[in-house]
């Protein structure tokens, strides 16, 4: 059953460079679209790289600033409570299992409401809402399995709860904080019906936050439409790029969970 | 209380009470009662603990023996379900009613669990750790307390040299003669061990047993255990507990020759 689920991630990953690889150039990573793009002229996605790492590194700070405390919260300061940590972690969940599109659609009515355009910081706040019930519950779920006699020894030695939350606990669930960044971010970078209507889509890589912003898989989509053969080979190599990216991501968070988890408690 | 007129922290709290030498016990429970949800845990404890002696509390699992220790430091807290009347005085100040900080009266007690739970830090950090609880930021202050508490329970020879290795690295031994250091580097009077050896081996549990008989001098030690002999090693005074009561206490010698209760009787004969 394992080998089989590697072989099918295999089998996606091999498809997308063999489809994409004869398009992947410099070009492709450095040059945003130029006139004809779209038509197979110059250019490259440099716009959608840009805005998509935006977008994602914009959304996973915000997701850490609530989401680190809120799951640090629920297993310190509520651990006496169980019944209102599993009402929140119920809600948590389903929050996560909504439609990324619905997402999307509320970032939308938002945006009107403030009057705002579709801009990259519409889309940073419409991805973090989608990102930080699974940043919160992929920490909480990591802190929960921490043994209850760690927490009590820390409290022993005299440690407020938040000297227990943030020097013993975070510490202690670190690589899982470490996970729950990168999943965020992941999905982040990877959404696209959130941003369809949020970030809008733009040729030029923003410089400002109420700039609109261009993302990996709108560009992805946009050139998959197309009726150009090689324009539909550079959506291929569009999603190669994106899907190292990810790769890259996930590499460097392993290395460092690893790194910072010498010291912890097996 | 009188240890708030002392303003030195660096004073250990041994040292300030034994100052008021008309007073020969550390801690005094009284009708301390504990409910769960369905459940009495604690049935009308009335308790004194010596000074500078072993207290050990022998029973069967399940009689309450953990609950009345963390009832002692104020651990019940992180349990909802536990309601819990009565009194429980340190010097003269109920810590169940007290306005003190928790964090301080914890401070007051080491506490040693079944298995050591080391913090995710090196081994000279989980050491200094109670110590920049307390504010202490003098790196020459902490390095001498480090050395001095790893001493006390004889670790230092085994781990100057790798003081910044992970504390996970030690044997369980080690990890929980670490765990007593750390304690005892927060300057408590009162030691809290609940079954300290229970996941040790015989030779690392008897270095935990001399360790005791030998801090016996400067801290009250609360023990508790199921091990019979372990009992008779240690305890200065002892305390039977059995379903939440205490159904007998004294000195050893006289309760285990002469045993009033069916329980302790059958206790003994199990054990033995």
């Amino acid at each position: 059953m394992a080998y089989s689920l590697i072989a099918v991630l295999a089998f996606i990953i091999i498809v997308i460079f063999v489809k994409g690889i004869g398009a992947l150039n410099w070009d492709m990573l450095l040059k945003t679209p130029k006139g004809g793009y779209y038509y197979g002229g110059e250019g490259g996605v440099l716009n959608a790289i840009a805005g998509s790492v935006y977008i994602a590194f914009g959304a996973t700070i915000i997701a850490v600033v609530i989401g680190m405390p809120a799951a640090l919260y629920i297993n310190v300061q509520l651990v006496r409570y169980r019944r209102t940590q599993n009402t929140i972690r119920y809600f948590l969940d389903a929050l996560w299992g909504i439609p990324s599109i619905v997402y999307g659609a509320f970032g939308f009515a938002l945006m009107l409401f403030f009057g705002m355009n579709a801009s990259l910081i519409a889309g940073i706040i419409t991805v973090a809402l989608l990102v930080s019930p699974i940043m919160v519950r992929t920490f909480d779920e990591v802190l929960s399995t921490i043994p209850r006699g760690l927490h009590e020894a820390s409290l022993a030695l005299g440690s407020t709860r938040t000297e227990t939350a943030f020097r013993v606990m975070f510490k202690q669930a670190f690589p899982g904080f470490i996970t729950a960044v990168l999943l965020s971010f992941g999905r982040g970078i990877g959404d696209a019906a959130s941003v369809l209507f949020t970030a809008g889509y733009t040729d030029n890589v923003p410089v400002n936050l109420d700039e609109p912003a261009a993302t990996l898989p709108l560009a992805i989509f946009f050139q998959l439409g197309s009726p150009i053969p090689e324009v539909r080979q550079r959506a291929f190599a569009s999603a190669v790029i994106l899907t190292i990216m990810i790769l890259a991501i996930s590499l460097g968070a392993r290395y460092l969970s690893k790194r910072f988890s010498r010291n912890n408690l097996k | 209380m009188f240890q708030s007129e002392i303003p030195s922290a660096a004073i250990p709290n041994n040292k300030l009470q034994a100052g008021n030498s008309t007073d020969s016990f550390e801690l005094r429970i009284e009708h301390l009662n504990v409910h769960a949800a369905e459940h009495h845990i604690l049935k009308d404890i009335c308790l004194d603990i010596p000074k500078n002696k072993i207290t050990v509390l022998l029973g069967p699992s399940g009689c309450g023996k953990t609950t009345l220790l963390k009832c002692m430091n104020k651990l019940t807290d992180l349990y909802k379900e536990l309601r819990i009347d009565g009194h429980i005085y340190i010097g003269a100040d109920d810590i169940l009613t007290t306005t003190l900080h928790i964090p301080a009266i914890r401070q007051k007690m080491g506490l040693l669990s079944q298995r050591p739970y080391p913090l995710p830090v090196s081994i000279y950090k989980n050491v200094a750790y109670g110590l920049k609880l307390k504010g202490i930021r003098d790196r020459k202050l902490i390095d001498f307390s480090v050395e001095k508490h790893l001493r006390e329970v004889g670790l230092w020879d085994e781990v100057k040299l790798r003081l910044n290795s992970p504390a996970t690295s030690l044997s369980i031994g080690q990890q929980q003669r670490l765990c007593l250091a750390r304690g005892l580097a927060v300057k408590p009077s009162i030691i809290l061990a609940d079954e300290p050896t229970s996941a040790l081996d015989p030779i690392s549990s008897k270095i935990i047993e001399n360790l005791f008989k030998e801090m016996k001098k400067h801290y009250t030690i609360i023990l508790v255990t199921h091990v019979l002999r372990q009992a008779i090693r240690l305890a200065d005074h002892m305390v039977f507990m059995c379903d939440g009561v205490i159904v007998e206490q004294g000195k050893p010698g006289q309760l285990f020759s002469n045993p009033d209760s069916a329980e302790l009787k059958a206790y003994l004969v199990d054990g033995n």
